[in-house]
């Protein structure tokens, strides 16, 4: 840590793992469900459970995005950051909106937290991913506005660099596109049109621009590789990332209520959305083989490694399986798609967020080299047991997926099985994929035990050059 | 990657590709938008309507359910409800009975929460599932079941 006021990024960090070890839980409390259809019911019904589960994800991934920010900046622009009394501020202002909101979900049913909020005055609430309360939204644009003025005070005093503007441009895109949230028109056919506007572009557009450029910036200071090098690669990925993405939203518009030409144009473009992610692989091996030094910090290279390998596999292969509009007839919102959103948000954005960490957290704790030899094997360990849990929970979804596909979607009316009865033969895929929720969730202790595993500092094998 | 390919190169690939796939996305959501009268039942978005999609969103009904394919996958699809429990004829009747019963209370079963609708908004959600069925998806989804 060159600059003192990277250290604001340390509590951005803290609260997102806490938020991420909470989606856990009710990730296994909705995992649980599946499997025992009234467990906690009806103190915790699954569509509150569910909306913890993806809500938290959201927030931590958004608090680690702004803790990222908040190290990488200064470090890219060699300045200390504009205000790091803001940075203080706005993390307590968000956190407790966060926190309050979580709390009213569980607190209250849900229609309750509409009404008392006000939602009738603004109504935006009730939409998958976007349930939050519109004062909680309102706040989370408030923190956002603040958030983007001191980052881009900071870089317009100090240097530019590629990364810098790159992960400006993917933070202020993402801030943008949520103001969409606000726009929920009666009519359905809009509402979810638009509703995409801030999903599709958040994830396949804007958040791909932020996790290329930290991996960009992770791979500089592990590996030593020239800088041009590196910058060139970052270019050439967001040039595809946006290329695919931006029509590549097409492929929601298939069954929404848009016209037909949705149909090729969807299925055309996002057919290669998986190629920034393949590149993103290459880069990330090509880098790592050509370094130029041993960083001690081995961890934090085993997460860039691994988090573009996952990224790749989650959000490329497997959103590629279902993405061509005549097979996305059979498998739209099947367990296929959910198969799809957990290992693409694992691979892409939460190892992204981790692998910063992984390098940020023991710089900002002294510990220049990294964390002691003892701390970096826990960590990997971890590493390991949550990548290959979230490996099969993607399998075991994929199969229960194919299976439903198999006897509900595929066979005429009449035949079909129905939902319900569908369910009940996809059992032993939802008990397995409860198994290995069940090691994440191990995996993800060992990770957070890492941290308090002292030892001494990390052999520096090759000087730092 | 080779020589030749040069740091501005790459960089002009990303403005100027980015440039123009986001001017053609703006086109390509106006033209949506200019043909969408046609095809998403706006005309039969009454008071009623508007009113239970309302009382859709403030109950979370997308947290276990999905509509036409977008939501949870943790019970039925209701995009199609309409026609799969009774149509013209008796969905309306089905309909109350069913959210009036819940939850079933079966062991083991997946439950759905008692929402303490009344008439007039069990009336409201049924309009706005039927105007929901009645949009044009391309012929989605593939069979009755959803």
């Amino acid at each position: 840590m060159k600059y003192e006021s990277q250290a604001v990024a340390m509590p951005y960090f803290i609260f997102a793992l806490i938020l991420f070890a909470g989606q856990i839980l009710f990730g296994l409390i909705l995992g649980t469900q599946y499997v025992i259809g009234d467990f906690l019911f009806p103190e915790i019904p699954f569509n509150v459970a569910r909306m913890v589960h993806t809500n938290l994800l959201i927030v931590w991934l958004l608090f680690g995005f702004m803790g990222a920010a908040y190290y990488l900046i200064p470090a890219e622009a060699e300045t200390e950051l504009y205000s790091p009394k803001l940075a203080k501020l706005l993390f307590w202002v968000f956190a407790a909106a966060g926190t309050l909101t979580i709390i009213g979900y569980l607190a209250v049913p849900y229609a309750t937290l509409a009404e008392i909020t006000g939602n009738d005055l603004l109504p935006t609430m009730g939409r998958e991913f976007l349930e939050m309360p519109t004062i909680t939204k309102v706040g989370v644009v408030i923190v956002a506005l603040g958030f983007l003025f001191n980052i881009g005070m900071t870089v317009l005093k100090g240097r530019k660099t590629v990364i810098n503007i790159v992960l400006i441009t993917g933070l202020v895109g993402l801030a943008l596109m949520f103001l969409f949230s606000f726009y929920n028109p009666v009519n359905l056919a809009l509402d979810k049109f638009f509703w995409w506007y801030v999903v599709h572009l958040w994830v396949e557009g804007t958040w791909e621009l932020i996790m290329a450029s930290i991996l960009a910036f992770v791979l500089i200071k592990v590996t030593g590789v020239d800088r041009e090098v590196i910058e060139k690669w970052l270019y050439v990925i967001i040039a595809m990332a946006l290329i695919s993405g931006i029509l590549g939203t097409g492929h929601h518009f298939f069954w929404i209520g848009p016209p037909e030409y949705w149909l090729w144009l969807g299925s055309i473009f996002s057919a290669i959305e998986p190629i920034p992610f393949f590149m993103m692989t290459l880069f990330a091996f090509n880098m790592v083989n050509r370094r130029r030094r041993e960083h001690p910090n081995r961890a934090a290279t085993l997460w860039a490694l691994g988090c573009a390998v996952m990224a790749f596999l989650g959000a490329g292969v497997w959103g590629f399986l279902h993405t061509l509009a005549p097979i996305n007839y059979y498998t739209h919102g099947s367990q296929i798609t959910a198969a799809h959103g957990h290992m693409a948000f694992y691979g892409a954005y939460v190892m992204i967020v981790i692998t910063l960490i992984s390098y940020a957290m023991p710089t900002l704790r002294g510990r220049p080299n990294g964390n002691s030899n003892k701390a970096q094997v826990a960590e990997m360990w971890s590493f390991w047991l949550m990548t290959i849990a979230m490996v099969f929970i993607t399998l075991f979804l994929t199969a229960a997926g194919v299976l439903q596909v198999w006897i509900q979607r595929l066979p005429e009316s009449g035949e079909a099985l129905n939902f319900m009865a569908t369910q009940d033969k996809l059992a032993l895929f939802y008990w397995l994929r409860l198994v290995s929720g069940v090691v994440f969730f191990i995996g993800l202790v060992v990770y957070l035990w890492s941290f308090f595993i002292g030892g001494e500092d990390p052999a520096i094998e090759a000087a730092e050059s | 990657m080779a020589e030749r390919f040069t740091k501005s190169m790459a960089r002009n690939m990303y403005m100027g590709g980015s440039l123009f796939f986001i001017l053609i996305f703006i086109g390509l959501t106006l033209d949506t938008v200019r043909q969408l009268p046609e095809r998403d039942n706006r005309e039969n978005l009454t008071e009623s309507v508007e009113h239970g999609k309302k009382l859709w969103e403030d109950n979370n009904c997308v947290g276990c359910h999905s509509l036409i394919g977008e939501g949870a996958y943790f019970a039925p699809e209701l995009g199609n409800v309409f026609y799969r429990r009774g149509g013209e004829e008796s969905f309306k009747i089905f309909f109350k009975s069913w959210m009036n019963a819940q939850p079933l209370g079966i062991e083991g079963r997946r439950a759905m929460p008692q929402f303490n609708l009344n008439d007039e908004e069990l009336e409201a959600l049924a309009d706005f599932l039927e105007y929901a069925a009645k949009m044009n998806t391309n012929d989605w989804p593939p069979n009755i079941e959803g």
